[in-house]
């Protein structure tokens, strides 16, 4: 079991007092807290203060974690023999345990987690996990694979960590934070309650070519001067493979062109759409031949799109 | 280490969610689903006399709600204020999103 400095993931000194805790931790929550933080790592962060206030704030739980004594954040420990039975812990094993798990093992003979339902059982824990998926996976559905690591309680109390491999399907049509449940996947309930749930936020990954608003795709499209102004058909890529695409003629820099049903499928079988915006795109360099054409049609044009700025 | 294999699905968002549902996936007690309801931060679909349904929207806010009550240890009207404030800046960074898509890069 590896040691944490609970005191130095608050900031504060060991004798600080519970008013001093608690306003280290507000602090700290206000900053790291996910549902509110941009911080980068907000979520590790915020779980690591989380942990520390959780058994810092507790008088019983922190004087435990004081007789562990002051080491070096990573250091191997071993509580003390007797250290479990003294608060109120019978028989503790301390293999596959990590020190968050010991303190919340020390609230076993309280009772812990969420008492629910008719039986009185006491529900599982539940988890939230996140994955970033790919836009074609979003698609065509995919698998991913989550390592957890769950918590499960003996009849004693004792805690142990008991690391577990889900693979879980993501089926197509999912939108860009979408959050799906596996139902049963959480923590084990206990005394009849049922097992708690995982909660998967799912994110997509930046695309090459798409950039996604819920389902629709956006996909910026360069065409000629000479293709917008005679209308064009250019082939374009979809999730779905190739297609052809019309650009109508005399069509401008920034038109949308809306491809019906070629963006991310729906859960009810539907789908969005794919948006192709035009952009007018000039060579780098012209030959003689297409300078001398512009130069002709420039001396042949009345066109002014400028007229409403005289 | 074991390996599971499940179906990850969303919420069947036709469902209607009773109270006692609710409750059940977020970990609040009714009382306080209830309380969150008066406070105008979770609306229920349709509350005739007696019965409160909720659509499954409401289960993402009521998590929230517990998780902002259980680590910032607030109350609930602060809970309320807070989902609020958090619903409207999700609201402008998703109309800022959709417009900056719309824009060629």
């Amino acid at each position: 079991m590896k040691f944490k400095d609970y005191y130095a993931i608050l900031g504060v000194e060991r004798g600080a007092t519970e008013a001093e805790i608690k306003k280290a931790y507000r602090r700290l929550a206000h900053k790291y807290h996910p549902d509110v933080s941009k911080e980068k790592d907000a979520e590790a962060r915020f779980k690591e203060v989380a942990e520390a206030y959780a058994t810092l704030k507790d008088a019983e739980k922190r004087a435990a974690y004081d007789q562990l004594g002051p080491h070096r954040p990573g250091e191997e420990i071993r509580p003390p023999p007797g250290w479990g039975t003294q608060f109120g812990e019978a028989g503790s094993v301390f293999e596959d345990v990590d020190l968050a798990d010991l303190f919340a093992g020390l609230a076993g003979h309280r009772g812990r987690g969420r008492p629910r339902g008719a039986s009185g059982g006491v529900r599982g824990e539940d988890y939230e996990a996140r994955v970033a998926i790919t836009v074609e996976e979003a698609f065509h559905g995919t698998e991913v694979s989550l390592d957890l690591a769950t918590t499960e309680f003996d009849e004693h109390g004792v805690p142990r960590r008991v690391p577990r491999h889900v693979k879980a399907r993501i089926p197509k049509g999912v939108a860009d934070g979408q959050v799906l449940r596996l139902p049963g996947q959480g923590g084990k309930g206990a005394h009849g309650g049922r097992d708690g749930d995982v909660y998967l936020a799912v994110a997509l990954r930046p695309h090459r070519l798409y950039r996604v608003s819920d389902h629709d795709l956006f996909l910026d499209l360069p065409v000629t001067p000479w293709e917008a102004a005679l209308g064009a058909t250019v082939k374009i890529p979809t999730l779905a493979g190739s297609v052809n695409l019309k650009v109508p003629a005399g069509t401008r820099a920034g038109h949308h062109l809306r491809l019906a049903g070629r963006g991310l499928p729906t859960p009810r079988g539907g789908a969005g759409d794919l948006y192709a915006i035009v952009q007018i795109a000039m060579p780098a360099e012209l030959s003689a031949r297409e300078r001398s054409l512009v130069e002709e049609l420039a001396a042949a044009s009345t066109f002014n799109p400028r007229r409403h700025l005289e | 280490m074991t390996t599971e294999r499940d179906e990850a699905f969303g919420f069947d968002e036709e469902r209607p969610l009773a109270l006692s549902d609710l409750a059940d996936l977020s970990g609040l007690s009714e009382a306080e689903v209830l309380e969150l309801v008066d406070y105008g931060a979770l609306s229920p679909a349709d509350a005739t006399a007696g019965q409160c349904v909720f659509t499954v929207r409401a289960v993402t806010i009521a998590r929230t709600a517990r998780r902002l009550r259980e680590e910032f240890e607030l109350e609930p009207h602060g809970v309320a204020l807070l989902l609020s404030c958090l619903d409207r800046i999700r609201d402008l960074e998703e109309q800022l999103r959709a417009l900056q898509v719309r824009l060629p890069r």
